[in-house]
């Protein structure tokens, strides 16, 4: 409701799926360009994969069971959760972090793109929905080796998919924001920085109850929290209705990154 | 029908911040003719080729592109235009063939179409041989020669190419001219920008010089010389002395003088009557080079600069 209504504003005349299917489909292309590619892919996948084994089976043999909303986990159902919400997060900021920035300041594809039917909002639209797609790819995969696992029912991991593309398109709205500042790849350390953070204190690995209150706070205002909290509520066959709020949240997240990511774009690469 | 001019401005302006960059420009350019921008770097051309181009929208004025106002219908004029940016961006992550099929889909071209567009386009370019291969390698000719066919994958009613041979070697250049004056000769609408008086007088039926933003004269290359030079133009070096302190004893001799850092040169009806005028006054030059007036002279007119520094 609020992305159709922003949206609505942004562009008056509405965007064009054709036009942001294109540029879905330019990327597409990219893909065939080298092995190159793939490698980075493949990386992002591996990334949150070895903390699971690493943390999750790992260190989960020496922390035992933990309760979570009154039922009885293992370390790893507990950790594999808020892996499968970090991976679709990184999957879609690597593509609307770097890759994105590469495309705008040095490739210069979108001043290609903009002189072109293609308006801003369409290229935001394009190059999200190819985000999401990626990041999808990694957490549809994620999910099956969960269940193969034995760390997340069937029926859940297939309710909990949904809500890891809602996790990327909210961090791919954001990042694509974020990459329209940036000045220069010295900047984006900020955002590694800022991402490794997020990694370490969402309630990833403890739950965030354990921490002081303050702190508690602090964390229930930061994205990843909200994404792993529904993510694993779904993944533990936990439904409730306070799900409904994390969902909201990354919605919001969403259109706002995305009115902003194209306002930028306009600003920038159109004067 | 068609006399309704393809591109309209009057008054066109474009500030950055305090730094005007177009200052309040009247074109005017009919369907089927070859229109240039020529003038120095920083004279306003590239500015106002983004604003025909609808990227990037007028400060201040009036501008109809295909008699439709960019700030409102700017994704349908974009959709009939063909632009060659000064710089070229191509995309390496695809192939030469897939530049032009990826970016007809912008245009919402289907792919079979956009295909068979893409083949006839290579072909035309001279780039066929290299359809499968990546962008990188091509030479810097054959890239804009890429940019070019790139820019014809929507069959546009108007192609605009901002400096479409600068950075190019002689050779390059000589073959690109060669294609855009094909494209000129099947009625294609032309507008470019450049700072290469022959390239002005190669493709350009009419063109405005610019300087700071402002348009200094118009007319076809041949009714500019006519108005701002004389026929001939005489260049003389002097070994020592400089061109200014020589350029007293001349006085007469032509119909002007215009004593430039390095050379002397003056306009005359008859370049070899002046000549022979040069030598009866006593002055032994250097160098003599008789030769007909070009653009160059006619800016070098309007402005006292030469058009590349």
């Amino acid at each position: 409701m609020m992305t159709t209504m922003i949206a609505a504003r942004l562009a008056p005349q509405g965007a064009a799926p054709g036009r942001v299917g294109a540029v879905i489909g330019r990327n597409l292309g990219a893909l065939r360009s080298g092995p190159s590619y793939w490698l980075v892919l493949l990386s992002g996948f591996f990334e949150p994969l070895l903390y699971l084994l690493s943390i999750g089976v790992g260190v989960g043999a020496l922390v035992g069971e933990l309760t979570v909303a009154g039922r009885a986990l293992s370390y790893a159902a507990y950790v594999a959760p808020a892996m499968l919400a970090v991976s679709a997060m990184t999957g879609a900021l690597a593509e609307t972090t770097f890759n994105f920035f590469h495309k705008m300041k040095y490739q210069k594809v979108f001043d290609a793109m903009l002189a072109t039917p293609v308006r801003p909002l369409e290229l935001a639209l394009g190059e999200l929905g190819w985000a999401m797609i990626r990041g999808s790819l990694y957490t549809a995969v994620f999910l099956l080796i969960m269940v193969g696992l034995g760390l997340a029912e069937p029926l859940w991991a297939l309710a909990a998919f949904p809500a890891t593309v809602l996790v990327g398109v909210a961090f791919g709205a954001c990042g694509m924001a974020v990459s329209t500042l940036m000045r220069g790849w010295q900047d984006f350390d900020l955002i590694t920085t800022g991402q490794f953070a997020l990694f370490l204190f969402s309630g990833t690995f403890s739950p965030v109850g354990d921490y002081p209150a303050a702190v508690q706070v602090l964390v229930q205002v930061t994205p990843l929290y909200h994404a792993i909290e529904l993510v694993r509520g779904l993944c533990i066959g936990d439904a409730h209705l306070g799900l409904l709020g994390h969902a909201a949240y990354l919605c919001a997240m969403a259109a706002a990154g995305l009115w902003f990511a194209a306002r930028r774009l306009q600003r920038r690469l159109c004067v | 029908m068609s006399q309704l001019p393809l591109i309209h401005a009057r008054g066109l302006v474009k500030r950055f911040g305090d730094f005007t960059a177009v200052d309040g420009i009247d074109v005017s350019v009919a369907p089927g003719e070859s229109f240039g921008f020529l003038g120095p770097n920083g004279a306003g051309k590239s500015s106002t080729m983004r604003m025909i181009s609808c990227v990037s929208l007028p400060t201040a004025g009036e501008l109809r592109i295909l008699g439709m106002d960019p700030a409102r219908e700017g994704t349908r004029i974009r959709a009939r235009l063909g632009v060659c940016p000064q710089l070229d961006n191509l995309d390496f992550d695809l192939s030469v063939r897939e530049n032009l099929t990826t970016y007809a889909r912008y245009f919402g071209i289907g792919r079979r179409q956009a295909r068979a567009r893409a083949e006839e386009l290579l072909e035309f370019v001279q780039l066929a041989d290299r359809a499968g291969g990546k962008v990188e390698p091509l030479s810097g000719g054959m890239k804009r020669r890429l940019t070019i066919a790139r820019a014809m994958v929507n069959d546009p009613d108007i192609i605009l190419l901002d400096e479409p041979t600068t950075g190019l070697d002689p050779q390059a250049r000589h073959l690109l001219w060669e294609r855009l004056f094909q494209l000129k000769r099947r009625g294609t609408t032309l507008v470019l920008t450049t700072h290469y008086m022959d390239e002005a007088e190669q493709l350009c039926d009419r063109l405005v010089v610019m300087d700071g933003g402002r348009i200094v004269a118009e007319g076809s290359p041949r009714s500019l010389i006519q108005t701002y030079s004389t026929p001939e133009v005489v260049e003389l070096r002097f070994g020592d002395e400089r061109p200014a302190d020589v350029a007293g004893k001349l006085a007469g001799a032509g119909e002007r003088i215009d004593p430039l850092p390095d050379r002397l040169l003056v306009y005359a009806a008859d370049g070899d009557a002046a000549v022979a005028e040069v030598h009866r006054r006593g002055l032994t030059p250097s160098s003599v080079l008789v030769r007909r007036s070009t653009l160059e002279d006619v800016f070098l007119h309007l402005t006292g600069r030469t058009l590349v520094d």
